[in-house]
Order: structure tokens, then sequence, then C-alpha cells
């Protein structure tokens, strides 16, 4: 997972080159946000400009599962504490675009952590299934 | 010629007797013209006196107190009968045993707390007017404002009660009918007399009108701190009428304290309150006296030709991050100027730090908080403008004017709803040739989609915005760059148009040239916006 930050502390989080599912050969079958029976990262509404509502992510919080057609499952985790402000419907309806363009518009999703001030960049684990 | 007359005898000695001052007697006498009460005050309580004193033919009908109402109406009724057969029409009453008018312990009146005494003659408007000439402002006319203590609403409806009472209600009724004045609203207000008295004062002594709509305004505070508990009653009577406001210190206010007034039952007032009121030991304390200029407002339009910029001071953990502003760089000679307290900026939009503001320029208004210096001639502006623009190269201010509060809406309206038009440099990372970007020129009209920029997101609603790009103009530079030149709606972001913020601008130039692109530079080359008026330089 590659934690891109801009100045301003908002978080987006893409996979990194090394994660398998971009590796060549890989194609994915779909993707899902439904992390759980009672979560899915895609009800997650923000309102207002203090964004009551996003839901609350860990490092270890799944955003989403990636189903590829070879039978391989994998979860992508936030890997930064911090609220939900949006995950990304494109790949969703196109799954080929993460792979085609992971760090822009394949992105996973964007994060507002805690600590706005943090202008650290780390480089997260994969995991898989 | 002294205001009163025999009708008024009983109620002036009442008065008198009870501890009330000269010009309150006539307040409650219905005394409604100016001149009576700008005599000195010495003067007036020895006419009061004089007046008390003379006895006239006439006659005189002797009431027993309190006699049973009955035979006093029969009494009255009698005798009025007898009047204007003999073609008289007054009565006077007077108490059996009235005492005679005493030189009373007239020091501070029981009624206005020495309001009407001595804070409204000539010395306290003299001391009042040191202070305003003492602040330095410039003005051509004034509004006088007063506070008054709200105990002062209770001691007065305590003495019309007082005299009310004494007068008897059925009289009161026959001297209504007689047209003989005396009703509630016959009585002269506090605040109405002690302005007749006060403004001419101030014209005279500063030389200036007094005007309602002046933005200059002096205002005298009273309080007595010796009667602050005088209306503490009326809490436990009337408690729906002070509720706790978050900005008032104290819950009894004038208003509040008039709607219990209004509400409170006679003998509920009489049981609380002395009637008459008690005479105090000492006058009003003047709490304050202040001046203050209303805000006026500059507008004009600014250039920017710094990339390294911001609007507003860039201040992060009371660190400055970059120098200057360009509101500092405009308003800072302005406050100085008009030697006002602060100033609020305002612009038709904004644009970022490295972005530079070319053709006419963006409107603003600045808005400058209590200026002590209002008054400037289109010259003096002209040269302030000359001042700004000679003082920096970072910006440059044009059409710099006076405007009125009401024309700030035009300004904001600009923002909303005008136009922009902008010059990008644009670059890509596939080559392009000439024709790879001809298309462009050819969309009219194109509707996007924004989601809230990345760049803006931790201090704005996460949101879809739909904006319109109505025309766009290409100029191709080399194989990886090009400029474009396009007019949009207002609130469009450009930089996010170019790159596409991660995809979450559709369409976007990127998505389609089929490319990835990126701004390296953005000018605001017109702010569609015809306000403030062009002046000719």
């Amino acid at each position: 997972i590659l934690h891109s930050l801009v100045q301003t502390g908002i978080c987006v989080i893409t996979l990194a080159e090394s994660h398998p599912v971009l590796q060549s050969g890989k194609t994915i079958k779909s993707i899902s946000y439904q992390i759980s029976t009672n979560c899915s990262r895609l009800q997650n509404k923000v309102s207002g400009k203090f964004k009551r509502g996003a839901q609350f992510l860990t490092e270890l919080a799944p955003l989403c599962k990636i189903y590829c057609s070879d039978g391989e499952e994998y979860t992508v985790s936030s890997c930064v504490r911090g609220r939900l402000m949006e995950v990304n419907e494109n790949i969703l309806h196109k799954p080929s675009i993460l792979q085609e363009k992971p760090s822009t518009e394949g992105y996973i999703a964007v994060v507002l952590p805690k600590f706005e001030e943090s202008k650290s960049i780390t480089e997260g684990l994969l995991t898989q299934k | 010629m002294f205001p009163l007359t025999e009708e008024n005898k009983h109620v002036a000695q009442l008065l008198l007797n009870t501890g009330t001052c000269p010009r309150c007697i006539f307040r409650f006498c219905g005394v409604d013209f100016h001149a009576p009460y700008k005599l000195p005050y010495k003067e007036l309580l020895n006419e009061l006196q004089k007046f008390l004193e003379t006895e006239k033919d006439e006659l005189i009908l002797e009431v027993m107190n309190p006699p049973p109402k009955k035979i006093r109406l029969q009494e009255l009724e009698d005798s009025i009968d007898n009047l204007s057969q003999n073609g008289e029409g007054r009565i006077s009453v007077s108490h059996v045993g009235s005492t005679a008018s005493k030189n009373s312990n007239l020091n501070v009146c029981n009624v206005c707390l020495g309001i009407l005494q001595e804070f409204c003659e000539k010395d306290f408007i003299k001391k009042v007017c040191q202070k305003v000439e003492a602040s330095g402002f410039e003005f051509t006319s004034l509004v006088f404002s007063v506070s008054f203590p709200p105990q002062l609403s209770v001691r007065e409806h305590a003495a019309w009660l007082l005299v009310k009472q004494e007068m008897g209600e059925l009289i009161f009724m026959l001297f209504r009918k007689q047209s003989l004045s005396l009703g509630r609203d016959d009585i002269v207000q506090l605040k109405e007399a002690y302005k007749w008295i006060t403004h001419p004062l101030f014209s005279e002594e500063l030389g200036v009108p007094i005007d309602g709509k002046s933005l200059f305004e002096v205002s005298v505070v009273f309080a007595h701190p010796e009667t602050v508990e005088d209306c503490h009653f009326l809490a436990a009577i009337c408690p729906d009428c002070f509720k706790p406001a978050k900005n008032k210190q104290s819950v009894f206010t004038r208003m509040a304290v008039m709607k219990a007034l209004n509400k409170i039952k006679e003998e509920d007032f009489l049981k609380q309150f002395p009637c008459p009121p008690n005479s105090p030991k000492a006058v009003c304390a003047v709490l304050e006296i202040e001046c203050a200029h209303g805000a006026v407002f500059v507008a004009g339009r600014y250039n920017k030709y710094s990339r390294n910029l911001p609007q507003t001071p860039w201040i992060i953990d009371g660190e400055r991050k970059l120098e200057s502003s360009v509101e500092e760089l405009i308003s800072d000679h302005l406050l100085a100027v008009f030697k006002a307290e602060s100033f609020n900026f305002s612009s038709s939009g904004r644009e970022d730090v490295d972005v530079r503001t070319l053709g006419n320029g963006r409107p603003f208004a600045i808005e400058l908080v209590n200026p002590h210096r209002v008054h400037f001639t289109s010259q003096e502006i002209k040269e302030l403008q000359q001042k700004i623009n000679n003082s920096s190269n970072k910006i440059q201010v044009r059409d710099l004017q006076l405007v009125t509060r009401e024309a700030i809406g035009h300004m904001k309206e600009g923002e909303e709803e005008k136009t922009k038009t902008y010059s990008a440099l644009i670059w890509t990372n596939k080559a392009i040739q000439k024709k790879d970007i001809e298309f462009l020129n050819d969309i009219k009209d194109l509707k996007i989609d924004q989601k809230t920029p990345l760049r803006v997101l931790h201090r704005r609603p996460l949101a879809v915005r739909a904006r319109v790009i109505h025309f766009m103009e290409t100029q191709y530079v080399d194989e990886h760059h090009f400029r474009l030149h396009l007019k949009t709606q207002a609130g469009t972001y450009i930089k996010e148009f170019v790159h596409g913020d991660f995809g979450r601008t559709k369409p976007n130039i990127g998505s389609l040239m089929n490319v990835t692109a990126d701004i390296l530079e953005l000018d605001v080359e017109s702010v569609d916006v015809d306000w403030p008026p062009a002046l000719d330089d």
C-alpha cells in the first residue's frame, strides 16, 4: 500500500507497485467494498466541513476486497489511522483502472488522518486473503 | 412663562413633597414643549415654589383623605355643574392638611435620580464634549445615544401610580372627561425630555448638527449602583419576562423591566415597591462615555503579479509561512490613512498563492472599522491608490473609491454568478502535435463534475459540483506543452480540470486528450464583474 500525503494531511490510499494484483498476468474479476456483513465502505457518508459521519479506520481496517480470476483474494487495509472520506467507485465499475493507473485514477480510498500535521510517508504491509 | 397651570398644582405639590425634581414634575404634568426644560435648574426650582405658593380665587374642594367615594363624586359633580354655569372650567382639588410646600430634601430626584437635574445641564455636556474632542474623530454630525439604568422605569411607574392613586380613580376619570390631561400617555418620556435639553447643547458645543442617521455615535451610559436591586422583585412576580440571554450581563434589561411593568398588577407592585419612590442618597454614575464611527467601505480592483503571494496571511501554529499577503499590502495603507481600528477584506472570489491575476483585476472591498478619519476628496483617494501602487510590485490597485455597504452585495454576487477567464500552461506526458489539441477549440459549454479537490478537502465539505467550461482556445508550444485559454463558470477549479485530481474531476483535459496532463502555470485573465465602477485615471 502506498500512501500519498498531501501537504494538508489528506491521505490517498493506493496500491504499491509491488502488490501482486499489479503484476502482469493478473486479471481482476471484481472488487467489493463490503468488508463484513454489517459494514460496507460504500455506505460511508460524510457531511459538512467537519466530515461528520465518517467511518473510523485503524491501520488494520479493511478497505476493500479484490477478487482475481485465478481465485486469489486480496484484502486492502487502510494502514493509516483516520476517518474515511471516500472510496473510489470508479474501480468498482471498471476494475482495470486499478491496474492501469494504480497511483492516480485507480486509487482505493481517501482518508483524513487524525493528526493532520503528520508529514511521514509510510510503506504499509501487504495482506493476502 | 411658567408652563404649569392651576390644574397641575395638586400633582406638582404632591410630587415636589415626595422628592421629585421640577423637570420630572413638568413631565408628569404633560408639558410637551421644549423651552421650559431648558431653563436652569435653580431657576426652575424657584419658579416652581413661587407657583405653588400662590393662591387664586377659585373654588377649592376640600376632600377628606380618603373620603367615601360616593360623596366625593356627588360633591364634584355638583361643583362641576356650578362651574359650568358660571362659565369657568377649572377645578382644583387639594387635600385637607396639605403640607406647605417643602423646600424639600430635593437633593436627588426620586424619579430621575439626577438625570434631569445635573446630567442635562451645560457643565456635564461640556465634560462629555471634551472627551469627544479628545478622541480624535473627524465628524460632521453626530447621533447621541444615552442609556439609563432600568430601575428608572420602576420609579417612573411608582410615581405615576402615586399620582393616579392620590387623585383618586374617579376624579382621574372625570379629569379625563374634561380633557384635563394626566393619562399615562400624556406623561413625557424621560429620554425624550433629556434629548430636548441636551441636543442643542451638544450642537452648540461641538458645532455640528444632531442627525439620527449619522455614522458618528456618542454614547453615554448611566448606572445607579445604589438602587440596582429595585428591579429584582419583578423577577419573582413575572419570571417569564426575565430569561437570561448569552450576551447580557444582567437579566434586568430595560426591555424586560418594561415588559414586566406592563404585566404586573397594581396591587402587587404596590406591595413590593415604595410609593412614592424613596429618595436616593446619590445621583447616577456615568458608567461610560464612548465615541465610535460606523464603518466606511473602500472598493477597487487588484492585479497580482507574484506567484508567491497568498491572498490572506498564511500563518500556521503562529508561524508565518509566506511573507505578506494581497490583503495586507492593500489594507495596511488604508488602515493608517483612515485611522481605523481594524479591517475586513473581501473580494469577488480569490486565486491561489501561485496564480497571477492579470487584465482588469479582481474586485475587492475593504471595510474599515471605527475609522477616525472619513472625509477624503477623490484626489486624495487617487493619491492613496498611487501610494499603494508605489509600495509594491507584487500587487497593483485600480478604481480605488469609497462605496456604501450596499455595494458589497454586487461584489459577492459576482463571486457566484459571473464568469472568469484563465490562461494555463499545460504539460502532457505523451508527445503531442498541433492537431491533437485543435478539437478543444470546438468544445462549447462543456459540463464537468468536480468532487471537492483533495487539496482543499480538509476545509471544505465533500461534495460534487457541476460546472461549465464555456469555451477553450489552445496555443501549441511544443511536443509536451501547450497554452489553454478558457472561460468558465464561477467556482470552477481550473487546476483540477487540467490534471483530473485522481479522476475526481470528470471530464478533464487528461481524459479528453487521453494523456496524463498537469498544469505548470495559471493566470486569471479576467473576472467578469462590472463592479466597482471604472474610474478615469
